[in-house]
């Protein structure tokens, strides 16, 4: 097979098209152009589509007009665009429309910069847009990652009739890293639910419209039974020298990369480190946090933004341990040796319980 | 000849409805009950309701999709025609419906369909203009006429505060890509039966591929306009249609259909792969001797091929089957003027990308030595290219090696791969990587068959250089 030189964002396309996609909406914006430049070159060459949309609100609907017609649909944007991008992701989840969405998160708030920060964690994971729904959120942290967690949401998004979101960062999109194309190459089948404009499907809907409060009440429920399915089933994560460690940090994405630099660097010290890093943000990997909460591991939370992710860490130890929160923001991402310094002096001050 | 059935492409009973599922939900003299009674005419003389697939917007209309036995898309306020783009780059056959109010297509929807008729989409839009908005109560439109009184324009529409009714037909007439463009009335039966011939030409010209077509109807809205069914409709043709020209802008619909625009052949399985694989992958042409991970920081200004010189290298320790990562310096500051990419290789599994503390610095500028020598671990290695860096490294806890690389890539004719001057040093003093690993890369790498024979000499012209300075 041999490896390739490529770009995280290169990678996703790599990944997209892997996983059967056949149309990319998208408008441009650093740090995820990219993305859009690879499916430029790679979709209309391979008999598929690319349109560049007039607006990141347009792309969006053009996705939920290709995703309701069955085909297997994506876009890639950085959080402004994103951001724009929320009132599609609201009807895509109520009409229940398969969905990959790439957020190459920057700084902000506002325009604010073209560097990583992870503050679209909430936008993401939490919803972003208005109503009762949620989004499966995959967070690769690596070049390969960004390929192989793109070619599996696109079965994701077919399997629960749901969004996809892949959630990295200007680091991880803009970092070159070998990247092997392994995997079966895989294609949408036909949807009894979507529209084709033929006798078979001319009685679909596409709608998220309920007007009887008791019939979207039903609606919202069934959506929280998928939820709840998907957290039974959808959970990943990665340890690293978890099995031992005093203190865990949990982070995914560039951060859980400088962090598994500071867990060797704290054991060389003879301080037992290790890392939780979640590959899906939603769901979140509880459980293990939950386990290394009720041995009473120290937590330390470590992202690029003012505690978002640390929230639902603090929700998952339920107060069975401490949990420290390390934060950057602003485009600024610490050095391996600011994070060592930092817990040993944390540790010296609390001690491990 | 008249014809008193309902027709075929309509449900027999609205069961998508809650109540009163024999009747509509429109008010009584009401415009929309009458295009939509004239579409699905159309789409059963067409014989294409089938393959119809049916946009209902927000608005009044919001509920076509009770009546309308077709595929159907509800759509988000503004958003049908790019739904309906997405619908049409997914179902070639299908025939593409866009059905919007004015406060959904002439308010907040205006890029929608501007970029929609703007790339001649292949779809049929039906722009009911009312001049007011319907469902959400009464509310000023885009549409709405100076000193017409609305719920939000209580003493009258100000121009000077809200601006005036806003000409959509017109704003479309502006666009090059549409193939028809219409205004009608339902002020009259008369209008009503060109409002009949509008529709069908709408869709005929969709049928038969040759673009994006725009009709825009004048419609009563009586409930909303506090008329009678009788009055709104003389209210219209009095005090609307003055405003809203009806007539033909844009008939194009004649001659040959236009050359549709021709998709490659799906590849799909091997064949997609074999496109994605391309010829950029790196064999590995030897196992490393790599022992110290290398922290590489590659510093100039743009054009001395400093991230491609980054990529080179990254390329050699995956040959050599190290791990591998690059990390460029982007954006406005890339486009600028420094330039500087992170190279790390190394045989354990790579953290960070980040190089912070650097143990290669390869200076190919004095911005950049001054910016990153004091950075450098202790031990390590500083390679300047001293053509244009008319200073010798001031640390002594590490090592320095000086090369002429603009000068030996000049010599060598070809000035761009003063780069690989560097890089041939840095691996011949280091064994970072073979020098013959670099060599195999070059062809695959480099573009322009010339350009590989001359990287090759200058490759070789810097070892000469270096063993000639006794550095090596």
């Amino acid at each position: 097979m041999g490896k390739r030189l490529m770009k995280g964002n290169e990678a996703v396309v790599h990944g997209a098209l892997m996983g059967g996609a056949t149309h990319f909406f998208g408008y441009p914006i650093t740090p995820a152009s990219e993305i859009a430049h690879g499916a430029a070159q790679y979709f209309p060459v391979s008999g598929r589509c690319f349109l560049q949309a007039e607006s990141e609100v347009a792309a969006v609907n053009m996705l939920y007009g290709a995703a309701g017609s069955g085909a297997r649909v994506m876009t890639a944007s950085s959080g402004p665009g994103f951001a724009l991008m929320s009132e599609g992701l609201s009807y895509l989840a109520g009409a229940r429309l398969p969905s990959v969405l790439v957020d190459v998160q920057r700084a902000g708030p506002g325009l604010g910069n073209i560097w990583p920060e992870q503050s679209d964690y909430n936008m993401v994971v939490k919803g972003g847009g208005h109503g009762n729904y949620k989004n499966i959120v995959l967070a690769p942290y690596s070049a390969q990652e960004m390929c192989d967690f793109t070619r599996r949401a696109f079965s994701l998004a077919d399997t629960y009739r749901m969004t996809v979101c892949i959630l990295s960062d200007a680091y991880i999109g803009q970092m070159m890293e070998p990247v092997e194309l392994s995997g079966d190459m895989a294609e949408g089948k036909r949807k009894d639910w979507a529209v084709y404009g033929d006798v078979k499907s001319r009685s679909n809907l596409i709608t998220s419209i309920y007007m009887d409060p008791q019939l979207l009440e039903k609606h919202n429920h069934q959506l929280q039974s998928l939820y709840a399915q998907v957290e039974e089933e959808c959970v990943a994560y990665e340890p690293y020298q978890l099995d031992d460690a005093d203190v865990v940090f949990a982070a995914y994405g560039i951060t859980a990369r400088i962090c598994m630099s500071a867990v060797d660097k704290l054991r060389n010290q003879g301080v037992r480190a290790g890392l939780l890093r979640p590959q899906t943000l939603f769901p979140f990997p509880k459980e293990p946090i939950a386990r290394a909460a009720d041995r009473g591991a120290v937590i330390i939370a470590v992202e690029l933004s003012n505690g978002m992710m640390a929230d639902d860490v603090e929700l998952a130890a339920k107060g069975q341990s401490r949990v420290l929160r390390y934060g950057w923001l602003g485009g600024v991402i610490p050095t391996v040796d600011e994070i060592v310094e930092r817990t040993v002096r944390d540790l010296e001050r609390g001690g491990v319980q | 000849m008249i014809k008193h059935e309902k027709p075929k492409s309509f449900y027999d009973t609205f069961e998508r409805k809650g109540a009163g599922q024999q009747v509509s939900h429109y008010c009584p003299g009401c415009g929309h009950g009458t295009v939509h009674k004239l579409i699905a005419e159309a789409l059963v003389d067409f014989d294409v309701a089938d393959r119809t697939v049916f946009m209902s917007p927000v608005g009044c209309s919001v509920f076509a999709y009770y009546y309308f036995d077709v595929g159907n898309f509800q759509c988000a306020h503004g958003r049908a025609p790019a739904v309906a783009t997405g619908v049409r780059r997914t179902l070639k056959d299908a025939l593409v419906i866009s059905y919007q109010g004015d406060g959904d297509l002439a308010g907040i929807g205006t890029a929608e369909i501007i970029h929609a008729a703007n790339r001649g989409e292949n779809m049929t839009v039906f722009f009911i203009n009312n001049a007011i908005y319907g469902m959400t109560g009464g509310q000023m439109a885009p549409t709405t006429l100076v000193g017409q009184k609305t719920t939000t324009t209580p003493t009258g529409r100000s121009e000077q505060n809200d601006g005036g009714p806003l000409g959509m037909a017109e704003v479309m007439q502006a666009i090059k890509a549409p193939v028809y463009i219409e205004r009608v009335s339902l002020g009259t039966p008369q209008g009503v039966l060109k409002t009949r011939r509008a529709v069908r030409k709408g869709l005929q010209y969709q049928i038969e591929k040759r673009g994006f077509s725009f009709i825009e109807i004048l419609s009563p809205c009586p409930i909303n306009w506090k008329m009678d069914p009788q009055t709104s409709r003389k209210w219209l043709t009095d005090k609307l249609e003055p405003v809203f020209p009806v007539q033909s802008f844009r008939d194009e619909g004649t001659g040959e259909a236009p050359p549709a625009f021709r998709e490659k052949r799906m590849l799909k399985g091997k064949d997609l792969l074999k496109l994605l694989q391309g010829d950029t992958a790196i064999t590995e042409v030897t196992e490393s001797t790599l022992e110290e991970t290398q922290y590489v920081k590659i510093a100039g200004f743009g054009g001395q091929g400093i991230l491609s010189a980054g990529m080179f290298l990254a390329k050699g320790g995956i040959a050599e089957g190290l791990h591998a990562t690059w990390l460029p310096s982007y954006g406005p500051e890339m486009r600028g003027g420094k330039a500087y990419a992170s190279v790390i290789l190394s045989k354990q599994l790579i953290g960070s990308p980040v190089v912070d503390l650097p143990n290669v610095l390869i200076a190919m500028n004095l911005p950049s030595l001054i910016a990153f020598e004091d950075d450098v671990q202790e031990g390590g290695i500083i390679l300047v290219n001293s053509s244009i860096i008319d200073r010798k490294v001031s640390r002594s806890d590490l090592r320095a090696v000086h090369i002429p690389a603009s000068d030996i890539a000049k010599e060598g004719g070809l000035i761009a791969a003063s780069n690989m001057v560097m890089i041939t040093a840095y691996l011949a003093v280091t064994g970072t990587l073979k020098v013959d690993t670099i060599k195999k890369l070059l062809p695959q790498s480099v573009r322009r068959k010339e350009h590989v024979d001359k990287n090759l000499k200058i490759v070789d012209a810097s070892i000469a250089y270096l063993k000639q300075q006794g550095v090596i």
